[in-house]
């Protein structure tokens, strides 16, 4: 457990804004002064109400809440040790957890959706099941060993298992209906509730933890990324879903940004033929001086992505960024590949649902031939042989992809040819930079050829859009 | 006119959170506990609110309804591209001032008339400016802060920090009564930190089932609970789904009349597909969850 802070209160809130920093969350003296005046304007035995009253103090942007709750429940958890609860975990006369009247438990307040209860649930449950090495609990209701102990949501998760409930809790919901439609609506909220109750262990397990481990410890570890700092090629299935989510409003910002800097630009040249044919009228006397307008450019865009597993999250999203983007350019064409290429561009057609479309290409372009493992030089040759027009002198080419080739010919020659025949080229790449040309990686032997940014995180890759864009 | 004294130290407008929750639920508008702390924080620490989130989840309503519970006058500064000084703050009456310089003509001396010219009579409040000199409580809404240009957000600054206009020609106009500032932004450009800083954020996100059942019950009074239930727990499955516009409390509520209109009172197979485009505006998204959901 941790000691109580050397400055009270006060004290403790510096300590919760230092952590907040060391996660990326930009906070100022001026926001913890605030934060502080909320502390006395509040009543402070009102958990919820003391969290939302700082987070309104301290954050800034709505993708730095999932930080914050999580630092908040380490700082300022729930409860001490078990705390109290009014569920209760059934046990069986010798002592060990009945599972199954658990099970049945758990599956009523599912079904029920009652949030409260299910959050006192997984607190019991943690303090019976949770406790690694041991197996289960066994020492009874109320009895605390020890030494440091191991908190494990795995082992609480194996044990109850909460998926296999699914069936169980539709065929009661079902029971007097056969809608399709319903039961379907039916699954998916049952679905999301078993997801919520796993968060809810695992949020559990590390209140539990921080106690035994120290808070600093936990934080370490257990604070989720913001959206911005996610790396592509490190990301689960549910952090690429978040990022897809982001899209829309960066695409949004980027496009509103290039509409400032458009502005700006605009006071160009004095274009003097029509200033003095504009002053005749006054007499020769040049009152209104005409400018050069600049069209704004909209180039042809060509994307010659790697859709291959490794590096599928990062193209994914940047084609859907692509597409997003599309006003600004005149022509959109992508080329997918892994061994060899194929035009997909009507896959990303305006109508489609591009959350799933990295499936679709998959499924529904030829690009493999041999083995399924990306190779970069091949690829190129057959969109040479194949789509000969496909760059041409109004055309940016942009290439998304590691640059690992497997130890196969690189086939610089046909790169630089196509370098040539296109107006701008550049390649974005989601490995770190100093990754680049290890192992198999030809990135350093292609980066010799046409620049070649790091792409790790949205937010880098934000920032090299936004510098690619035409004014 | 130099300087009006600086603001009197004002009561606050609320007691306390739930005296938030409830008398914000007495002119229907059912807060959330994040919407609630921050309103009565906003009012209490004298600081504006931002307010973003995605559109149709009460965001506007929310000034709209502190403004009712609290008697309070509603002034609306709806931002747009382009919009300047004269628009936000004050302008002078360009007109009225040449009528009063050629009717005054000959008879008065020029600092007379420059005096004359550049007093209050001439002046046109405009949102901000009236918002600060009204002596009666006030609920300043700058509705859609994103869509302005950055320049504006400087102006907004010494208004919302100090809660004062300076008028070159007349001095500095400092309020008498501090409005309760609320800002609304769909986050389309990301605000400037100083502007940030200076306020209390919120983020309003769709409410969790139980509230928004109540809201969907309160602004359709006449919907079965039923219907409402298996309603909102359909627009919820939807939100969890990858659309490209997820559906927000407002289409649950115009979802609801079009249910009603119908004359529907069960929400099936049949119902959901004649009526999931109330809820779903693109296409792609119509298409999709209609796939996903077992309608076809």
């Amino acid at each position: 457990m941790a000691s109580p802070p050397k400055y009270g209160l006060p004290g403790h809130l510096v300590d919760f804004v230092g952590a907040l920093r060391t996660h990326q969350v930009p906070v100022g003296p001026g926001e913890t002064v605030d934060a502080a005046a909320v502390l006395t304007a509040l009543n402070l035995l009102r958990r919820e109400e003391l969290r939302e009253g700082l987070a309104a103090a301290l954050l800034r942007r709505s993708g730095q809440r999932a930080v914050f709750d999580t630092l908040f429940d380490l700082y300022f958890p729930i409860a001490l040790g078990r705390g109290q609860s009014e569920v209760e975990v059934p046990w069986t006369p010798d002592g060990e957890v009945d599972l199954d009247a658990l099970r049945d438990i758990l599956a009523d307040l599912l079904r029920d959706g009652d949030d409260a209860a299910l959050r006192e649930l997984a607190r019991a449950i943690v303090d019976a099941l949770g406790q690694a090495g041991g197996g289960q609990g066994g020492n009874g209701p109320g009895q605390q060993g020890q030494g440091p102990k191991n908190w494990s949501a795995y082992q609480v998760l194996r044990q109850l298992s909460p998926e296999t409930l699914l069936a169980r809790i539709l065929s009661d919901l079902m029971a007097d209906n056969s809608d399709a439609f319903a039961e379907e609506v039916a699954r998916r909220e049952i679905r999301q509730r078993i997801a919520e109750f796993r968060k809810m262990i695992t949020e559990e397990v590390r209140r539990r933890t921080a106690e035994t481990r120290g808070r600093d410890q936990v934080a370490k570890t257990a604070v989720p990324k913001q959206a911005e700092q996610v790396e592509f090629l490190s990301a689960y299935a549910d952090q690429l879903a978040m990022l897809r989510k982001t899209v829309h409003p960066l695409a949004r910002r980027l496009a509103s940004r290039l509409a400032v800097r458009r502005k700006h630009a605009k006071r160009g040249q004095m274009d003097l033929r029509r200033t003095l044919r504009r002053s005749m009228s006054t007499g020769g006397v040049p009152m209104r001086p005409a400018y050069r307008t600049r069209r704004p450019g909209r180039p042809e865009l060509v994307v010659f992505c790697d859709v291959s597993g490794s590096v599928a999250g990062f193209s994914h999203f940047t084609l859907l960024l692509v597409q997003a983007l599309r006003e600004q350019f005149s022509k959109v064409r992508v080329f997918a590949f892994v061994e060899r290429a194929d035009e997909v561009t009507h896959l990303f057609a305006p109508g489609n649902d591009l959350a799933s479309v990295m499936t679709r290409v998959l499924r529904e372009a030829e690009l493999v031939t041999f083995d399924g493992h990306s190779d970069y030089g091949g690829s190129l040759a057959s969109l040479v042989e194949h789509w000969p027009d496909a760059v041409g002198p109004r055309s940016s080419l942009l290439i998304l992809g590691d640059a690992r080739t497997n130890y196969r010919d690189p086939n610089l020659a046909v790169l630089r040819r196509l370098i040539g025949q296109a107006r701008h080229s550049h390649w974005l790449n989601p490995e770190p930079r100093k990754q680049w040309g290890s192992g198999d990686s030809a990135a350093l032997r292609y980066a010799d050829l046409l620049p070649m940014h790091e792409c790790r995180t949205v937010a880098q890759l934000a920032e090299v859009v936004e510098s690619l864009l035409p004014v | 006119m130099s300087a009006i004294q600086p603001a009197i130290p004002q009561s606050p407008l609320f007691g306390s959170v739930d005296d938030v929750t409830e008398r914000l639920a007495s002119v229907g508008y059912l807060a959330s506990i994040a919407a609630a702390t921050t309103v009565y924080l906003a009012d209490r620490l004298g600081k504006p609110l931002l307010v973003e989130g995605p559109a149709g989840v009460g965001k506007t309503e929310l000034a709209k309804a502190v403004a009712a519970c609290t008697d309070s006058g509603l002034v609306r500064l709806q931002c747009y591209e382009g919009i300047d000084e004269a628009r936000a703050l004050y302008e002078w009456n360009h007109a009225k001032q040449l009528l009063r310089i050629t009717s005054g003509q000959g008879r008065e001396s020029w600092d007379d008339t420059r005096d004359d010219v550049f007093s209050e009579e001439f002046l046109l409040p405009r949102p901000l400016l009236t918002a600060i000199r009204r002596s009666e409580p006030t609920v300043l809404l700058v509705d859609e802060m994103d869509k302005a240009d950055v320049e504006v957000e400087g102006l907004l600054l010494e208004v919302l920090s100090d809660f004062q206009v300076t008028v070159p020609e007349m001095g500095t106009i400092t309020a008498k009564r501090r409005p309760f500032v609320l800002l609304t932004s769909n986050s389309t450009r990301e605000l400037s930190e100083a502007l940030k800083r200076r306020c209390l954020f919120l983020h309003l996100d769709f409410p969790d089932a139980e509230l928004e059942r109540r809201i969907v019950l309160t602004r359709v009074p006449e919907l079965p609970e039923k219907l409402a239930d298996s309603l909102v727990r359909t627009v919820r499955v939807l939100r969890g789904l990858e659309l490209r516009k997820a559906p927000s409390v407002a289409e649950t509520i115009d979802w609801a009349r079009t249910l009603l209109a119908l004359g529907l009172d069960t929400l099936d197979d049949e119902a959901a597909r004649a009526t999931l485009g109330v809820v779903l505006k693109h296409h792609s998204d119509t298409q999709k969850a209609a796939a996903e959901l077992r309608l076809n």
